[in-house]
């Protein structure tokens, strides 16, 4: 599946319930299906910072495909980051560098976040793309 | 008689709805909300006699400068002081401290000691760091213990002849300890050190008697007390605040100026450089009005009951674990529930209408001594309701269950 499809597939899914705190259940559900990081790889360079809760993600090329692992250890936040890798998991990193992400706004999430989730949003995002690049950067050489 | 729910008529905000739902605002020991009428003395002054203050010869600044300084007056009777003088105006608490702050920065030398708690706000500790660092003086900290309260053995030790000045909070923004402030101010000076005292937490819910508390310098702000943000005052004693040098230089300070050298204003107005906060100023009198005419012993005594019950209440859920549990406290509830992360919960009760705050509170030497990353914390005023704890503990019963 495209990054595309995976995002409208999201949307889809997001648009079924009628309200918040329906929508949160769920995000707290896929929370539970994130690619869980190893705890030796739970280290201070793959911490995101600017959020209240702390958050670890890891990425590793399996042939030029970008597989991606994370944690939390608060569970919105690991709904966040697995909504995230969803859409990343499995993709080139030259697909993801192309890719936007408009489809939060879409879902209505960011609104729906506070200033500081809505800043670690933002920063696990650029730390998504930033793994992509370096395995590109690898890719090429 | 105490009317909870006249009272709430007083405060438009507490009728809106946020996230599809009735606010719950249990946020009071970050900011107050302000009833109708210091909205309206706010209004008024801007509709009415908006004018640059002490300098004006004509009627709108006369009746400017003449409300303003009654304000003063209302804030000196409030707290017990014994001279208008001895009151400043600053924007806050932050800025009180740092006026002091900044002040003793010609007082100390090297191998002076400051003694600060365990349990200041982040804005009472970056001060005084600083200060120990420009003089070459050492903090000393008071520790505390399990239940959150100060270990007065301890601050007994440190207490000596090179103690300076002692800096503490009357009531913990995180714990809503009350610290022994009449013993700490005693033995303070029974070795020559002065003593600031910060009461951002404790203006709302007791009102002191600084003549009786005898303390050397006393801070608050007035949105922590039904008043605008970015005022607030500073009190000192008259021999202190004519020995301190003052902190920021420009209009309103200064007696005679040459280009040579210039001669400083007397108190207040050494301490308040520029244009002040006119209508905060005026705005902080009216707040204190208003919270006298409820008068402070029908406000303690409401929030000991919501405190009581809330408590109670909450205690009841498995898991659940209260940070601050000192005889004496005020109306804060700091929390966590076992394997569930404070800012999760925080989440999902707002979703439900339920304002608290989430994480440090400012206070991160805390979260270390209980070895936390952060809590949830429920503050009460005197214009909350058992009804609406009954719906925050509901909503914190229902995170529960979604998050675990
Ligand atoms: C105990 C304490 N001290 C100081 C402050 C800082 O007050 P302000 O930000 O109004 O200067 C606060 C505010 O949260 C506080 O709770």
């Amino acid at each position: 599946m495209t990054i595309k499809a995976i995002q409208e597939e999201l949307i889809e899914e997001f648009a079924m319930f009628d309200d918040w705190m329906q929508r949160y259940e769920y995000m707290i559900d896929l929370g539970k299906s994130l690619p869980l990081i190893d705890k030796q790889n739970k280290t201070d360079d793959r911490v995101i910072k600017g959020c209240q809760s702390k958050v670890w993600l890891d990425a590793e090329l399996k042939g030029d495909k970008m597989v991606f692992s994370a944690d939390s250890d608060a569970i919105i936040t690991k709904g966040i980051i697995a909504i995230l890798i969803r859409t990343f998991n499995n993709q080139t990193p030259s697909a993801i560098l192309n890719s936007n992400t408009d489809f939060i706004d879409q879902i209505g999430l960011k609104e729906h976040l506070s200033a500081t989730r809505a800043n670690g949003l933002t920063s696990m995002i650029k730390k998504l793309k930033l793994y992509a690049t370096a395995y590109q950067a690898k890719l090429n050489s | 008689m105490f009317d909870v729910t006249a009272i709430r008529k007083d405060f438009p905000i507490l009728s809106r709805k946020v996230n599809g739902r009735q606010l719950v605002y249990l946020d009071n020991a970050a900011t107050s909300q302000k009833p109708q009428q210091v909205i309206d003395c706010i209004v008024d002054y801007y509709s009415s006699y908006n004018a640059n203050i002490h300098r004006g010869v004509h009627a709108l600044s006369q009746e400017a400068t003449d409300v303003y300084e009654a304000s003063r007056k209302k804030i000196q009777t409030h707290f017990g002081i014994a001279k208008p003088h001895e009151v400043i105006f600053t924007s806050g608490t932050t800025h009180g401290i740092n006026i002091v702050a900044n002040g003793f920065a010609s007082i100390l030398s090297t191998g002076d000691e400051i003694i600060v708690s365990q349990l200041e706000h982040h804005s009472n500790i970056v001060p005084w760091q600083m200060l120990c660092k420009t003089t070459g003086a050492i903090l000393r900290v008071i520790p505390m213990n399990q239940e959150g309260g100060l270990d007065m053995d301890a601050y007994q030790e440190l207490l000596c002849s090179k103690t300076k000045l002692v800096f503490v909070n009357h009531i913990s923004n995180t714990l809503g300890t009350i610290n022994p402030i009449e013993f700490m101010t005693q033995k303070a000076h029974q070795v020559g050190a002065a003593i600031l005292i910060d009461g951002a937490q404790s203006c709302s819910h007791i009102k002191p008697d600084l003549a009786v508390l005898d303390c050397d310098f006393y801070v608050t702000s007035a949105h922590k007390m039904c008043g605008p943000t970015g005022v607030g005052m500073l009190y000192g004693k008259e021999a202190w605040l004519e020995k301190l040098p003052p902190f920021q230089g420009g209009g309103e300070m200064i007696d005679q100026v040459t280009f040579e050298q210039t001669t400083y204003a007397g108190l207040p107005h050494k301490f308040e450089a520029g244009t002040p906060n006119v209508c905060g100023g005026i705005a902080f009198g009216a707040a204190i009005d208003y919270l006298n005419a409820i008068g402070f012993d029908a406000i303690a005594k409401h929030e000991e009951a919501l405190l009581d019950y809330a408590t109670k209440k909450l205690l009841a859920i498995d898991g659940l674990k209260i940070y601050g549990t000192t005889k004496e406290k005020t109306s804060v509830i700091s929390f966590n529930i076992e394997g569930i992360h404070p800012y999760d919960i925080g989440t999902i009760v707002d979703k439900l209408g339920v304002a608290v705050r989430t994480g440090q509170h400012c206070t991160q030497p805390i979260m270390d001594f209980f070895n936390i990353s952060g809590t949830v914390r429920a503050s009460f005023a005197f214009y909350n309701t058992i009804e609406e704890i009954d719906i925050f503990v509901a909503a914190v019963e229902r995170a529960k269950m979604m998050l675990s």
